[in-house]
């Protein structure tokens, strides 16, 4: 026991690291420049004129380095800022810097990224502003993607939703810890759309056995489950960088995935469970 | 509440008419796929529509949900399978008439996010392939749904109607996750244009290409589908003449000074001493 909380405690929690923090902590030592940064004074313009807080970074970190010595973009968001939510600044951060990464493949310069997804999804006080912005991410990573992997984090306690959350399924590799969450609509809004019978937002047990980092693993819908460790998350990136490529992005299995839909019971609510069972033996197809 | 919570029908209409009646490519209910001809060359329509018997009962009003974001993914991939050796790439319209993406716990165990990254995946694809691809939002374009299906298009034509809308949520929830009520949310819509739902406020952000007047979005006549078809072929040329085939057309507009701030001085800053 005593043990364990020796562990705990010298742990290097990449969770309770904000978001500038996260990206130097990746990069290697000595090489993180950030670009557009909080001296820029980018401040949200939408937020200003409903009175609510603004930001100089807008909750987006863009920090250009290397990761074991490859040059890497890491687009970091602040989940403690305005739930991580994307705005037309902090959008076109990240969409304007992997357009530049591809920019550089084209070039020879095989520039890769990492995403820290910790994002509510669309800010909803620059609605529509902040989807055109998201839609532009995703345009810039399937761009990206054909030349280096662009790999996406979900370490938590945000997770991962929305807009964003469609982003992430444009990732080559996916890596969540235990404590994070991936869905397109988070628990409030089902409930709000759909009732609560149908997904009672209270239930946290409900939520993290559906929609958690182990869940997504298991299923294939995300790489790597991993400890809330900085070091085994930088290991971690180093491993699937290297790798490159998938041979087929997931996003790319439409057949796969229309025949695994093909056997679900939809009279039932689904559970964790039949969800394993139904995408590995996709898998094992 | 006045919320439209449905797909209205037009999609299937618009769909119907651009196609001269032609088959489907698939039996597919929801997600209607028709091969047809614009500006004389062989073309792929796409649209989603309401499918009252849907086996995933949260998905039987017209949203996106899971195998729809899927078939809708390989609707798209087929057409770049077909030109993939071909010098001209067909053009792809996608319909645009989505309420919303499909809202459910089943979605949510699935992985519907993952669908909906097929849909927008396969049009990103087909973009950078140089297929030519336009959305015409003939209704609702909310949300998930929109991104799914449209907003990866290289130019976007949205009809000047009440009916048309685009929005990033649906008021009710919006109001609830910004801990506002409906009426303050309407008031802040009336000034701030990124929040407003009708057409005319979403045009000042610089992300159609056209606004189209027709004289009955909902039952069109020959008049209006020769307007939408002219407005079509023209954005194809308009496509065709352009050797971009990123998105970087829509950052024009007068409220996205911000977004052109952002990139440029990302541009100025990207090349370091480090590098």
């Amino acid at each position: 026991m005593s043990s364990h909380i020796d562990a705990l405690l010298q742990r290097d929690s990449f969770i309770e690291r904000g978001a500038r923090s996260r990206a130097r902590a990746l990069l290697d030592a000595g090489t993180m420049r950030e670009l557009a940064g909080p001296f820029e004074r980018l401040h949200s313009p939408w937020l200003a004129m409903q009175q609510l807080v603004t930001q100089a970074d807008d909750g987006v970190v863009v920090a250009k380095g290397k990761l074991d010595g490859q040059p890497t973009v890491v687009l970091a968001i602040e989940g403690a800022y305005q739930g991580g939510s994307m705005g037309e600044i902090g959008a076109a951060k990240i969409a304007g810097s992997l357009e530049l990464a591809a920019r550089d493949n084209r070039r020879g310069i095989p520039t890769q990224a990492v995403i820290l997804f910790e994002t509510g999804g669309v800010r909803l006080q620059e609605a529509n502003l902040g989807l055109a912005g998201i839609a532009e991410i995703q345009s810039a990573i399937v761009d990206l993607r054909r030349y280096r992997p662009v790999i996406g984090v979900s370490a938590g306690t945000v997770g991962c939703y929305g807009g964003m959350s469609i982003a992430a399924g444009l990732c080559s590799y996916l890596v969540m810890t235990r404590e994070a969450r991936l869905g397109l609509n988070g628990p409030l809004v089902i409930e709000q759309e759909a009732g609560v019978a149908e997904f009672d937002a209270r239930r946290r047990g409900l939520i993290w056995s559906l929609t958690g980092g182990e869940q997504r693993v298991a299923t294939g819908l995300a790489d790597a489950c991993v400890e809330d460790d900085t070091a085994t998350i930088r290991a971690t990136l180093t491993r699937l960088f290297a790798q490159g490529l998938p041979e087929q992005h997931r996003s790319e299995r439409a057949l796969d995935y229309l025949e695994r839909l093909a056997r679900v019971d939809t009279a039932v609510q689904a559970a964790p469970e039949t969800v394993r069972t139904i995408y590995r033996e996709g898998d094992a197809a | 509440m006045n919320e439209n919570r449905e797909a209205s029908g037009r999609g299937a209409a618009w769909l119907r008419l651009l196609t001269d009646g032609a088959a489907a490519a698939h039996d597919w209910p929801a997600v209607r796929v028709v091969d047809a001809l614009l500006a004389g060359q062989p073309a792929r329509y796409v649209a989603v529509v309401p499918d009252p018997d849907n086996r995933f009962p949260r998905a039987r009003n017209g949203e996106v949900g899971l195998v729809e974001g899927w078939q809708l993914a390989r609707a798209v991939q087929e057409a770049v399978e077909l030109d993939r050796a071909a010098p001209v790439k067909r053009p792809i319209v996608a319909v645009i008439d989505v309420p919303s993406q499909a809202y459910g716990r089943s979605e949510e165990a699935f992985g519907i996010h993952q669908a909906l990254a097929g849909a927008a995946g396969a049009y990103a694809e087909a973009r950078l392939a140089g297929h030519p691809v336009i959305g015409l939002i003939v209704g609702l374009a909310m949300s998930g749904a929109f991104l799914a299906h449209g907003y990866q298009a290289n130019r976007i034509i949205a009809l000047d109607d009440a009916g048309v809308q685009v929005h990033a949520m649906g008021k009710a929830s919006a109001a609830r996750v910004t801990l506002r009520s409906v009426e303050a949310l309407e008031r802040l819509a009336a000034s701030v244009p990124p929040m407003a739902y009708d057409i005319k406020n979403y045009a000042s952000l610089g992300l159609l290409w056209r606004v189209l007047q027709v004289n009955d979005a909902h039952a069109p006549g020959a008049q209006d589908l020769a307007a939408v078809r002219e407005t079509l072929e023209a954005a194809l040329a308009d496509i065709v003449a352009d050797r971009e085939r990123g998105l970087s057309g829509r950052l024009h507009g007068p409220h996205r000074q911000a977004s052109r701030r952002v990139r440029e001085l990302l541009a100025s800053q990207w090349e370091g001493a480090i590098d």
